[in-house]
């Protein structure tokens, strides 16, 4: 197991809602992340993927300890962390960091550049060789972005120069995994693939683990060797991205697949699609039974009372349907 | 296909302190009705901008529009960008209609869905709110709202985001609109209600038979609903033509570049390297003197004595009914991307 | 929502026990000794001690606190003898600097200080509204900006000052009311005239003030408004530029306006300290201003401390109830 960089075993976290005054009282609970095991090898991209409200960004901030877990583990490099303290923290913040969807709202518009990149340095008390300013510099230039930029303010910068600052702070401690929230949503599709790609070359460089979360599956298929599929809190299915997407077994895997359109004309002329009913259900007042009963076109009864359980159905691939394609 | 809407030569410009912002530059498209015309574009590109003059949504105080936007009413023709505002009030939500990106703020927050989409159609119809709220349960019941009869009374954060897009559409539509501008009307959306209401809008289209213009930055939306196509780079339309054309026979090195950049789900990609375009877009406030794209064009070395740098080049009919804005014929581009094409797979080999 | 309004009286009973408990500690602590003040010059430490039990001093501060609740609803005996009175509930306390139960002297400020409060209302929430709307439409012209030489100056003139400037121009200089008649009540509803003759500089004063913030939000509330998407909806379906005020910006952008309102005018319920004093008015806050600052009337300013609260309490409870209202989400949050 020591090959792994990152497990989560049956993680959960739910946020309990309360009604508002002076008598607030637990009104119920919103499970978030309820029970979501998976492991990220070295150098390995796993994609989380899911519609909004499916949990996948609470996952990957509750992995990086941004909120506190419920229930389950989260192991990182064989320890156990799930329940360290911020001090206890310490010594894997430099080992895991995050780049967020909004380049702009994750930098500080009072500080330069070199500042923000150069901050990373400072809390953890290390000194590179040759400099603060020379390591930001050269971090700078990795990224792609001009060094002698290092005294601009994030607001002179384009929405993807931004995330490129985003990335060059994330790596700047050389982590082990970086939990990538969305990043590359907010940017234009040329830019996109900028991004993508620089992410690739510094996982090639630097042998970087990845957790990519992510809505947009073409990226997530671009970019994982493993793809997890989460709707209302729940992992629907696992696998190795080419045989997920080449065959997906999951009645929601297959849906959402479908449901993803693809910019060739006379290929959409003729696919077939899955058109799922209705609309995703409040997270507040999940479904009994298997999550996905409500939208599933293969729906029986058992479905609407017996919650599905993960089952490994080949090697790296599990799935929770009782009727699986 | 008689033709709705034509636009020609439209120039936007918003000034602001650091100078004036050419949103749109010469912008000429048009729409029939029944057809769907996608507008494709990135952020700043200018494709809402160009609609939301036509619509005669931009504040008059701080644009400054010119060209002409004809609308071919059954009465006769009308240029809205010169009409009276009145004139062109009148015919919004009438003659043609808009939905936006966003629609929880698109609906007002302390109106009934009800009372919003009766507001509408009371401004062109005669008869009393019990009438408006009638006609509104229908349109709801078109657009594929359950229980239309009880939920019209419901306020917009009681509808999650695909049911307030419906509501939107139903709005829009109440009067029979021959034109429904839809700007980014699945962005806000998760990939399956996407779906649902791409196919929505397809089939209300069939049904009223109206002219659709999309825009879109995705351009898998455009493959599943466009009929013809303009992509528009840096306030300008660089390249027309109906829908295959632009996806199998490019002739303009921006849309093959976008084309390239974009990961599809149907081919596993992890390993290979996306063809990202280089670089950003050049401001609106400082145009190029020559082709906006061409600080980023991998095609540019083909073009002889640094043209690309010196002029911009026009829309012209590189191919029957396909326009592009490139010094290199149609034929120059396909040939040099189908060479591009082969020289970097023998480099993956 | 009646559970969640019978909750939030609950809340403000429980408010206003705690904001008197506090009233009587915070005196307990003063260093000044009421006993002392109201006995005459042939003082004795007999006579202090006898005016101690006479103003119910003697026994400890729970005890008194206590004795207080206890009037509020049974009503309350003070000293003994031939010179025993009794004040009815609500007994607010009996004061012996000016020889009145507290309950009286309030019933007769109270609607001084109403008058005052809803003149200054009418005045600032029209003036400010609309000036607000008016800048707001017409950003950037000449009366915007003469607007917001308007807000700079009501914002910035202390009250004391104005009021003085007041009553040296308009009063005094210009004689546009008779002084002799400033700080006589007038029932509004027998002589309106005389009435609106006292309070209407005082809550022209008042109002200023009010006005010059009032006039910045409506301005920026609805300029913002007028950049919601939802106003663009409104225009892409062809309503004319008035509907889209009136109905859909006004709406949204005065509905913030309301909870301020409404807690701004329960806050002058308590008495405008400043304004009541500078024209000789004998409200709420003149009275109690007068018990902090010569008589340390411990009845009195009790008394008018609890009213003030319960107006700001209660006054934030139906700002929340029309909040709901107003705005659906609040309602069904």
């Amino acid at each position: 197991m020591a090959e792994n960089i990152l497990e989560l075993h049956d993680l959960k976290k739910h946020f309990p809602t309360t009604s508002g005054g002076l008598f607030s009282r637990r009104k119920g609970v919103v499970k978030a992340v309820d029970g979501v095991s998976l492991s990220i090898g070295v150098g390995e991209t796993v994609g989380l993927v899911g519609e909004s409200g499916c949990g996948k960004t609470t996952a990957g901030r509750t992995v990086m300890k941004l909120y506190e877990p419920t229930d389950g583990k989260i192991i990182f490099q064989g320890e156990d962390i799930s329940h360290y303290s911020r001090k206890q923290m310490m010594p894997f913040r430099s080992q895991m960091q995050m780049i967020f969807q909004d380049p702009f709202a994750s930098l500080n518009p009072r500080h330069t550049v070199g500042t923000i990149v150069g901050a990373s340095y400072d809390i953890h008390g290390i000194k590179p060789a040759g400099g603060v300013e020379n390591a930001v510099r050269d971090l700078l230039e990795r990224v792609g972005l001009n060094p002698e930029h290092i005294n601009r303010f994030p607001h002179e910068f384009s929405g993807g120069q931004r995330q490129r600052i985003g990335i060059a702070r994330a790596i700047a401690l050389r982590p082990k995994l970086i939990v990538a929230d969305e990043p590359v949503s907010a940017l234009d599709v040329s830019i996109q693939a900028q991004v993508v790609n620089l992410l690739d070359d510094l996982q090639q460089e630097f042998g970087l683990s990845y957790l990519f979360v992510a809505h947009d599956l073409s990226v997530v298929q671009h970019i994982s060797d493993r793809v997890v599929v989460m709707y209302l809190g729940k992992v629907m299915e696992s696998a190795p991205t080419e045989s997920l997407f080449a065959k997906p077994r999951h009645p929601y895997t297959k849906a959402l697949l479908s449901a993803v359109p693809i910019p060739d004309p006379r290929l959409e002329r003729t696919r077939e699609r899955i058109l799922l009913q209705g609309d995703l259900p409040s997270p507040m007042n999940p479904p009994a039974g298997c999550v996905f009963n409500t939208r599933c076109w293969k729906v029986q009864d058992k479905c609407r009372s017996v919650v599905p359980e993960p089952v490994q159905i080949a090697p790296n691939h599990t799935l929770a349907c009782h009727f699986p394609e | 296909m008689s033709t709705f809407l034509e636009v020609k030569n439209l120039h936007v410009t918003f000034p602001t302190e650091d100078g004036a912002v050419l949103a749109s530059n010469n912008v000429s498209y048009s729409v029939a009705l029944g057809e769907t015309l996608a507008i494709v574009g990135e952020s700043g590109s200018g494709k809402s901008v160009a609609n939301l003059a036509v619509m005669g949504l931009h504040n008059p105080h701080r644009t400054q529009i010119s060209g002409e936007a004809i609308l071919h009413l059954p009465e006769g023709p009308i240029d809205v960008l010169s009409a009276a505002p009145e004139t062109v009030r009148r015919l919004r939500g009438k003659a043609m209609s808009m939905i936006f990106q966003d629609p929880m703020s698109a609906l007002h927050p302390f109106y009934t869905i009800g009372n919003q989409i009766a507001e509408a159609w009371a401004l062109y119809n005669e008869g009393s709110k019990e009438d408006g709220i009638k006609r509104a349960v229908e349109m709801l019941d078109l657009v594929g709202i359950p229980d239309a009869a009880k939920r019209v009374h419901e306020y917009p954060h009681q509808f999650s985001g695909g049911m307030r897009q419906r509501v939107m559409i139903a709005m829009a539509l109440v009067n029979n609109p021959s034109l429904l501008i839809a700007d980014e009307p699945t962005t806000a959306l998760d990939v399956t209600v996407q779906s649902q209401i791409l196919r929505l809008l397809a089939d209300l289209q069939k049904e009223f038979n109206m002219a659709v213009i999309l825009i879109t930055h995705d351009l898998g939306v455009v493959a599943e609903v466009a009929d013809r196509v303009s992509v528009m780079y840096s306030g300008r339309i660089v390249e027309s033509a109906a829908i295959d054309e632009i996806f199998y026979n490019s002739t303009h090195p921006y849309t093959r570049g976008l084309l390239n950049s974009i990961p599809r789900v149907d081919n596993h990609g992890k390993g290979t390297r996306l063809r990202a375009i280089p670089g950003q877009p050049p401001s609106l406030i400082s145009v190029p003197k020559g082709c906006a794209f061409a600080a980023r064009c991998e095609f540019i070395s083909h073009v002889p004595g640094g043209l690309c740098i010196a002029s911009n080049p026009d829309l012209l009919e590189k191919a029957p009914d396909h326009y592009s804005r490139c010094h290199l014929t149609g034929a120059q581009v396909i040939d040099i991307a189908a060479k591009n094409l082969a020289h970097q797979d023998n480099g993956a080999k | 929502m009646i559970k969640y309004v019978s909750q939030r009286l609950l809340y403000t009973v429980m408010l206003l026990l705690l904001v008197s408990l506090s009233v009587y500690f915070i005196f307990d602590l003063l260093p000044v000794d009421p006993a002392r003040l109201v006995c005459s010059k042939q003082c004795t430490p007999a006579l202090v001690e006898a005016n101690r039990h006479r103003l119910g001093l003697d026994v400890p501060v729970l005890q008194q606190w206590w004795n207080f609740i206890y009037g509020l609803f049974a009503g309350r005996n003070y000293a003994e003898g031939a010179a025993a009175l009794h004040c009815p509930a609500p007994a607010f306390g009996y004061s012996f600097s000016r020889h009145e139960c507290v309950t009286t002297i309030l019933a007769k400020a109270f609607p001084v200080t109403l008058s005052l409060a809803v003149l200054a209302f009418i005045l600032w929430m029209t003036l400010g509204v609309s000036l607000g709307v008016l800048a707001a439409r017409k950003k950037g012209s000449i009366f915007d900006k003469a607007s917001t030489v308007f807000v700079l100056i009501g914002t910035s003139l202390p009250t004391f000052l104005t009021g003085v400037l007041v009553v040296i121009f308009i009063i005094l200089k210009f004689n546009l009311v008779d002084p002799l008649e400033i700080g006589n009540w007038s029932n509004p509803f027998t002589d309106p005239l005389g009435w609106l003759s006292t309070f209407i500089w005082p809550a022209a004063t008042l109002a200023f003030a009010y006005a010059a913030t009032y006039t910045r939000f409506t301005r920026s509330n609805v300029i913002e408004t007028m950049t919601e998407d939802f106003i663009r909806t409104a225009r892409a379906k062809g309503l004319s530029e008035k509907i889209i005020l009136r109905k859909h910006t006004l709406r949204a952008a005065l509905a913030p306006l309301a909870t301020m309102a409404g807690l701004d005018f329960a806050g002058l319920l308590g008495g405008a300290i400043i304004t009541e004093k500078v024209f000789g008015l004998d409200g709420l806050g003149g009275i109690s201003i007068n018990a902090v600052t010569s008589s340390y009337d411990l009845p009195i300013i009790v008394g008018t401390t609890i009213v003030a609260s319960a107006f700001v309490v209660v006054a934030n409870l139906i700002v929340d109830i029309t909040y709901a209202f107003i705005d659906p989400r609040v309602r069904h949050a």
